[in-house]
């Protein structure tokens, strides 16, 4: 389901940008890309923040600008988060929220005070006088609180992590996670951690010099060899399973996926409960023949889907597990020769190891 | 010379020159509030390439001396000038020896001394904090409002003190526009000078005192209530 088309052609004397997309208009979409790619400048033209001639923009249906109109960003039904939390100092915490909220009209009011107060946990800072007492992940929460309060059509986020401590980070996270489960508008989010967008996002858009280079459903962008992403130290697929059972005695829980299962140590949800897990290409080792006498215990049945040799020393494989989910597998390039191995063979994929991510 | 202070304390003229003065400066003030707030604003924010010249004519009256000034105004509020002319045809009569005519030389003459803090206040106003508020569906006069104004609140102080301290002050303008009438043109600083001219001195010691102690507390308020940097 497109609900979200873009298309913009900036072109200054250092940084050019070229793009036009389809995105959806439900989950999270990452844009993607190394620090110059152009992924802020993005966001900044959706919102209006950049203006650029001609440019097309399409939110559900609605033309927020084209070759002959520009919706100021005052006047698109947007929330913006940047990467610091920009909140008004001379305001109270109460004020900052209540900011956006005074601005729009009350019939297009669908997220109330007491909502986001709750939901993000906020209630202990709606007394503080002085917004700049507050530390770096509460300030952030109140400026995504803040933007949530406008009922936006469309939620952009800048890097909102990225100013933030690991400590920080960590205390945002399950808040993210929730808007992803909760919110039935679509959240842009710009990233250049690739454990961020495969903790959070649905879709992936990867730009590179302002351009895009792939655009498609995380899982199947993720498995995608021709991408940088997959020559990244942390490349790697996702895989979203069920909880399906729990073994008391090992401390263990089963995911199955379409296609197989994954054992992992155990996850605090029940059974049926929908999880994340990531599986790194740099953990998956191949076999030719069932293996035995293995302390592996995650082996999969998978079909070569496509070799491709990184430099001299080394081959990264795209492993297809029953039809849908993808594998990736970084292997020697000498021991993929030794193994033989070649398009649509079936073999072994043997996994390290599974982070549980979401 | 006579140096009794049978005299002392001030005399009714000089309550009224005081009490004059007061009121020039205060409407003064609130004009060039008025019209230093969007010059500043301009200043800040154009790209245009008649910032540097306006920018110029607004700070002129910082290097002229203030009867230069006042002669051209004269000239200009005078029967033939393009502000009499105007003037007249309004049914208004000559501004020049009147009331109305000195608040209007002051708001030139202190022009300066209000726009240059606002000036300096709004380029500090961070690009962001517009960004945000924009993002939180405030249009640009709202932000101009609620953001620009509370962000810019020392440099809105240090404008209206500077400008009616400074219209409080005047006295070249004031002599050639105004010249000295009684409860209408003879502010605080020509009775002074009356006094002078008169020998005075004892009037002219309380006059100036309370003017003195007029100016250390304006700038003590100034200094204490508004640090540098701190909101």
């Amino acid at each position: 389901m497109t609900t979200v088309h873009a298309r913009f052609n900036l072109d200054y004397p250092n940084f050019a940008l070229d793009v036009d997309l389809d995105l959806p208009g439900r989950g999270i979409t990452a844009l993607f890309g190394p620090s110059g790619s152009g992924k802020t400048t993005l966001l900044r033209c959706i919102a209006g923040l950049e203006r650029v001639a001609g440019g097309l923009l399409r939110v559900h249906g609605e033309v927020w600008q084209d070759g002959t109109m520009f919706r100021p960003v005052h006047s698109r039904r947007l929330g913006y988060v940047f990467q610091e939390a920009s909140l008004f100092p001379y305001l109270s915490v109460r004020r900052n929220l209540e900011y956006g909220l005074r601005r729009v009209p009350r019939a297009e009011r669908k997220v109330q005070l007491e909502q986001v107060v709750e939901w993000l946990g906020l209630n202990k800072l709606m007394d503080r006088d002085d917004p700049s007492g507050l530390s770096g992940g509460e300030r952030q929460r109140v400026a995504i609180g803040r933007a949530l309060l406008t009922s936006p059509s469309l939620l952009l986020m800048d890097e909102p992590l990225s100013a933030l401590d690991l400590a920080s980070k960590q205390e945002i996270f399950p808040f993210l996670e929730r808007l992803h489960d909760e919110l039935d508008f679509p959240v842009f989010y710009v990233s250049h951690m690739l454990d961020e967008v495969t903790r959070l996002a649905d879709h992936l858009v990867l730009l590179e010099q302002g351009r895009v280079i792939a655009s498609g459903a995380l899982g199947e962008t993720l498995s995608r060899l021709d991408l940088p992403t997959a020559r990244q130290d942390d490349a790697g697929v996702v895989i979203e399973a069920r909880v399906a059972e729990h073994d008391e005695t090992y401390q263990l829980s089963r995911l199955d996926f379409p296609g197989g299962s994954l054992w992992v140590g155990k996850v605090p949800r029940g059974t049926g409960a929908l999880v994340r897990a990531r599986v790194l290409a740099r953990d998956v080792s191949i076999a030719i023949v069932p293996p035995q006498g293995t302390s592996i215990s995650n082996i999969l049945s998978a079909r070569i889907a496509e070799i491709r040799y990184e430099g001299r020393d080394r081959a990264s494989l795209r492993l297809a597990v029953g039809d849908r989910q993808m594998l990736m597998s970084r292997i020697t390039r000498r021991s993929c020769d030794l193994l033989g191995l070649a398009n649509d063979m079936q073999v072994f994929a043997q996994v390290k190891s599974v982070a549980l991510i979401a | 010379m006579d140096f009794s202070f049978s005299a002392a304390g001030l005399s009714a003229a000089d309550i009224s020159a005081i009490w004059l003065t007061v009121k020039l400066a205060t409407l003064a003030t609130f004009i060039l509030l008025l019209v230093g707030v969007p010059v500043a604003w301009w200043l800040a924010r154009t790209r245009s390439r008649w910032k540097g010249p306006v920018g110029a004519v607004v700070a002129l009256p910082i290097v002229l001396p203030p009867t230069v000034i006042g002669f051209y105004l004269l000239v200009a509020m005078g029967p033939d000038g393009p502000l009499g002319r105007i003037t007249q045809s309004l049914g208004l009569g000559l501004l020049s020896f009147t009331f109305a005519g000195l608040v209007i030389a002051s708001v030139f003459y202190s022009l300066p001394f209000v726009v240059q803090p606002l000036q300096n206040a709004f380029e500090n106003v961070p690009e962001r904090a517009l960004e945000t508020a924009a993002t939180l569906r405030a249009s640009a006069l709202d932000r101009f409002f609620s953001v620009v104004l509370p962000l810019s609140k020392p440099g809105l102080i240090t404008a209206s003190v500077l400008g009616f301290a400074h219209t409080v002050g005047e006295f070249g303008v004031v002599l050639m526009i105004g010249g000295n009438i009684p409860g209408q043109t003879r502010v605080a600083s020509v009775q002074i000078y009356d006094h002078v001219e008169a020998m005075e001195y004892v009037q002219a010691h309380w006059l100036s005192g309370a003017m003195l102690l007029f100016a250390f507390a304006v700038l003590v308020v100034l200094y204490t209530f508004n640090p540098n940097g701190k909101r």
